[in-house]
C-alpha cells in the first residue's frame, strides 16, 4: 500500500489494498456473527426456557464471558491452533480461518446472553397465553424466536460491533500477514507503530464509519420491530 | 426453515474446510521474522520480486525475534528471518533449524531528542554515550521483548559496563530505565513522546514518519553492526514445513539476484542493508 | 362443524377437587358438573377461586386433591377446549396473524387459514382489523380477538375468564353479544363474571363461590329468583364481598 498517499485520498479513490482490508475485516467479522449466531440463539434459548440445576449459576457465567479479553481468546486460541498444539495438524494457524474462530469464541457469548435476556422477558409475557393455546414446546420455542427476531437482530449486531472493533485476538492468531490476515484494527495498530498515523487515522475512520452504519441498523431494527408487531 | 439451516451450516463448514485446504495446497511459505525488517519496508519492496520470480507466495509473520524463533520452534513457519546471531546459532543447534545462512547487515543508531539532555549528541563510542545516560540519569527506552534490536541494545549495555538484566531482576534500576515490551515503532513512538532516547535499528528509524522531536545522536560505532540471518525450519523437527519452497527462498535471498535486490532498497537514496551473504564470521 | 373425532370432553366432573398453593387452600373439595347446554356462569367475590376452577376444567392446571374428567376420562389434552383469559396477552403480529397462530396450533390446514381467519374476525365484529398490529388494538378490540383465537380452535368447550372485566359498556355488549352468538351455536361456554346484569343476561346456569367452595348453584332463574343460601342472598344484595 502506498503510504505516502494522503489517508483521505485512499479512502476516497477506494483504494485496492485499502478495500481488500476493510473487505477482509467484515468477511471474518460476519462470518463469526454467524456461526456465533447459531451457537449462541439455542445456547440462549434453552438457558431461558428449561429449568435446570445450576440455571442461575449459567446465567451469571453467560452474562460474564461476555467480557472475554480478545487477547486472551487470543492466545488459548494460538496455543490449540499451533502445530505444536492439539489442533496443529488443521494448519489453521496465521490464517483467516483462525481468525474466524478466535472471534466467533468472544461473540457467541454475546449473542447467547442477550438472546436469554429477550427471549426470557418475552417468555414472561407468552408464557400463560401459549399455555392457553395448547402450544407444544418445540412451538413454543420458534414462536419466542420469531416474535423476539428483531431484538435478536440488535444482539446480532452487537455482536458484530464487538468482533469488528476487537484487534487483540486476531492480530495472535492472524499474525497480521499483510495482503492475507491484515484488517482493519491489525492494520491501524501497524501503521501507528510504523508512525504512518494518517494512513492509520484514515482506517480508524472507515471503521468508525462501519461502526456507526452497523448501530444505524440496529436502531432500524429495532424501530422496525415496534412498528411492525407493536 | 429447518432444512435451509441446515443447509446454511453445511455451507459454512464447506466454506471453511475448502478455503483451508486451498491455501495448503497454493505455493505459499510463512517467514516469521521481526517487526524491524518490517517497519523498514524491506519486504514489501523485496517479496514482490521474489514472488515474480518463482511464484511462491511469502507470508510474512512480523513478531520480535524472541517471538520468531519461538514459532519456528513451534513449527509455525516455514523459514525464520531475524537478527540475533547467538539466538539464531542455538536455535540450529537445538534441531529447529537446518542451517544459518548470513543475508545482509545494517546497523543500529541512538536515537534521541533534538535537545539531547544527556549531552550525547555526536560520541562516536556508542558505550560512552550509554554511560553518560546512565549518568545524568536521562530517559532511556528499551523494546525489552527479546527482540534482535534488544538483545544488542543489552549487549552494549553490557559493554558499558551495565548488566541491565541483573539490575532489573534485584529492583536496582530506576524509574530512567523503561523496558515497554513491544516493537521498534513502539518504541520510537514512545521515546518521542516521552523525550527518550532509545535504540533503533537504521532502516525502521529512516522509514518511520512520526519523527517529531527525535534525530540521530549517535552512530558509526563498529559495535552498532546489526547481522541478519536466515534459517529453514527443520523438516526433520516439524515435518509440516514446506522445506523445498522455503529452500528456495533461502537460496534467493543469498544469490547474487536476492542480494543485489538488497542493495537496491533505499529510502530517500540512502541505502538501508548491506548484502554480506558471502562472509565469514558473521 | 365439528372436525373431530366422535369422543366428547362433555360432560365435565370435578370430583372433590382441591387445589392448594403451599399452605392456602386456594379451592376446597369441590364437585362440580358441566353439562351441554346454556351457558354456566361462575359468580362470586375476588379471591373465590373462580379463575382457578376454571383453569382445572380446561386443564392447565392439575389439582391437588380429587379428579377431573373429561367425557368420563382423567387426562384429555385439550384439543377441543379454549380458554380466553381475563387479560389475553397479544402475540407481537397482525391481528389475522393471531389468528392464524391458534388456526396452527389447532393444525387446521394451511390453504384454509385465510378464508377462516375472516370468517373468524367477522364473528367477533373485527372485519378489516386483520392487518393491523395486535398490540396496538384496544382493550376491547384485543378481547374479541382473543375470542377469535379461541374459536379458531373450534372448541366444544369455551372458557372465559372474566371476558368484559376491563371493558367499557360498548365494548362489554360487543363481548357479551359474541358469547350470546357462540352459545347459540352450540359450543358450552364457561365464563366467570364480577357483573350481576352480565350473570343475569347470559347465564343458563349459576355458580356461586366462596371462598374456594361452591356455595351454590342451579338454574340461573331459580337463582335470581330466589337464592336458597344466605350467601347467595347477600351476594345479590351486594353484601358478599370478600
Amino acid at each position: 500500500m502506498p503510504s505516502d498517499a494522503s489517508a483521505l485520498q485512499l479512502v476516497l479513490g477506494a483504494d485496492p489494498a485499502l478495500m481488500a482490508i476493510v473487505g477482509l475485516s467484515v468477511t471474518v467479522s460476519l462470518l463469526a456473527v454467524g456461526f456465533a449466531a447459531l451457537i449462541g440463539l439455542p445456547i440462549g434459548a434453552v438457558v431461558a426456557l428449561t429449568r435446570f440445576p445450576g440455571r442461575e449459576a449459567a446465567i451469571v457465567a453467560l452474562n460474564a464471558l461476555m467480557g472475554l479479553p480478545p487477547v486472551v481468546v487470543g492466545l488459548a486460541v494460538f496455543l490449540l491452533l499451533s502445530r505444536s498444539g492439539p489442533l496443529g495438524s488443521w494448519g489453521l494457524l496465521f490464517t483467516p480461518q483462525a481468525m474466524v474462530i478466535a472471534q466467533t469464541i468472544l461473540v457467541t457469548p454475546i449473542i447467547a446472553a442477550l438472546a436469554r435476556q429477550t427471549i426470557e422477558d418475552l417468555w414472561v409475557e407468552y408464557r400463560d397465553e401459549l399455555a392457553a393455546l395448547n402450544v407444544g414446546p418445540f412451538r413454543r420455542v420458534t414462536t419466542l424466536i420469531w416474535d423476539a427476531r428483531f431484538s435478536l437482530l440488535t444482539a446480532l449486531l452487537a455482536g458484530f460491533g464487538r468482533a469488528a472493533a476487537e484487534v487483540g485476538a486476531i492480530i495472535i492468531v492472524g499474525g497480521n500477514i499483510e495482503g492475507f490476515t491484515r484488517t482493519m484494527t491489525t492494520a491501524i495498530a501497524l501503521e501507528t507503530s510504523k508512525g504512518d498515523l494518517p494512513l492509520a487515522i484514515g482506517l480508524g475512520i472507515v471503521l468508525i464509519v462501519i461502526v456507526i452504519v452497523v448501530n444505524a441498523l440496529a436502531w432500524i431494527a429495532r424501530r422496525a420491530g415496534e412498528r411492525f408487531a407493536g | 426453515m429447518k432444512t435451509r439451516r441446515t443447509a446454511i451450516v453445511l455451507a459454512a463448514i464447506a466454506l471453511l474446510a475448502g478455503v483451508s485446504t486451498a491455501s495448503a495446497q497454493d505455493k505459499s511459505i510463512v517467514v516469521a521474522s521481526t517487526t524491524s525488517t518490517q517497519d523498514s519496508g524491506l519486504f514489501e519492496y523485496l517479496l514482490p520480486l521474489f514472488t515474480k520470480k518463482t511464484g511462491i507466495a511469502v507470508k510474512v509473520v512480523a513478531q520480535g525475534t524472541g517471538q520468531a524463533l519461538d514459532t519456528g520452534r513451534r513449527g509455525d513457519a516455514d523459514v525464520v528471518f531475524v537478527h540475533a546471531k547467538a539466538q539464531e546459532e542455538k536455535f540450529v543447534a537445538e534441531g529447529h533449524g537446518v542451517r544459518r545462512y548470513p543475508v545482509m547487515y545494517n546497523d543500529f543508531v541512538l536515537i534521541g531528542p533534538k535537545s539531547d539532555p544527556a549531552k550525547v549528541k555526536g560520541m562516536k563510542d556508542i558505550t560512552e554515550a550509554l554511560k553518560t545516560i546512565k549518568a545524568k540519569p536521562a530517559s532511556f527506552i528499551s523494546r525489552g521483548d527479546r527482540s534482535g534490536t534488544h538483545s544488542a541494545e543489552l549487549r552494549l549495555w553490557k559493554a558499558a559496563d551495565l548488566d541491565i538484566e541483573k539490575e532489573l531482576s534485584a529492583k536496582n534500576l530506576g524509574p530512567w530505565y523503561k523496558a515497554i515490551g513491544q516493537g521498534m515503532g513502539a518504541a520510537l513512538n514512545t521515546a518521542g513522546a516521552s523525550g527518550g532516547y532509545v535504540l533503533s535499528d537504521r532502516g525502521t528509524w529512516l522509514h518511520f514518519k512520526n519523527k517529531g522531536d527525535l534525530a540521530i545522536v549517535v552512530e558509526g560505532d563498529k559495535r552498532l553492526f546489526n547481522q541478519y540471518g536466515v534459517m529453514l525450519v527443520n523438516p526433520a523437527k516439524h515435518p509440516t514445513v514446506k522445506k523445498e519452497l522455503g529452500q528456495t527462498f533461502i537460496d534467493w535471498v543469498v544469490s547474487p539476484e536476492g542480494q543485489k535486490a538488497i542493495a537496491d532498497y533505499k529510502i530517500n537514496g540512502l541505502q538501508l542493508f548491506f548484502p554480506n551473504a558471502g562472509a565469514s564470521g558473521v | 362443524m365439528s372436525m373431530h373425532g366422535p369422543a366428547a370432553d362433555l360432560p365435565i366432573v370435578l370430583q372433590d377437587v382441591s387445589y392448594r398453593v403451599r399452605e392456602i387452600a386456594i379451592l376446597d373439595r369441590i364437585s362440580l358438573w358441566l353439562v351441554p347446554g346454556a351457558p354456566t356462569v361462575l359468580i362470586g367475590p375476588n379471591g373465590a377461586g373462580k379463575t382457578t376452577l376454571l383453569q382445572l376444567a380446561m386443564g392447565l392446571i392439575e389439582p391437588t386433591g380429587g379428579r377431573v374428567k373429561w367425557g368420563g376420562r382423567p387426562h384429555v389434552p385439550p384439543l377441543r377446549r379454549a380458554f380466553v383469559r381475563q387479560r389475553p396477552t397479544m402475540l407481537r403480529r397482525s391481528a389475522a396473524a393471531n389468528v392464524e397462530y391458534a388456526l396452527a396450533s389447532a393444525a387446521v390446514t394451511r390453504s384454509t387459514w385465510p378464508a377462516r381467519t375472516a370468517e373468524l374476525l367477522s364473528l367477533v365484529g373485527l372485519d378489516g382489523i386483520g392487518p393491523r398490529p395486535a398490540r396496538r388494538l384496544s382493550g376491547g378490540e384485543q378481547q374479541r380477538l382473543a375470542l377469535a383465537r379461541a374459536l379458531a380452535r373450534d372448541p366444544e368447550v369455551l372458557f372465559l375468564d372474566e371476558p368484559t372485566a376491563s371493558l367499557d359498556p360498548a365494548a362489554t355488549k360487543a363481548i357479551e353479544d359474541v358469547i350470546r352468538a357462540v352459545a347459540a351455536r352450540g359450543i358450552k361456554v364457561v365464563m366467570s363474571t364480577h357483573d350481576l346484569g352480565e350473570a343475569r343476561r347470559l347465564a343458563g346456569e349459576i355458580v356461586l363461590m366462596h371462598r374456594g367452595c361452591v356455595v351454590e348453584s342451579g338454574p340461573a332463574a331459580e337463582f335470581f329468583a330466589g337464592p336458597k343460601t344466605s350467601e347467595g342472598r347477600r351476594f345479590i344484595a351486594g353484601e358478599l364481598l370478600v
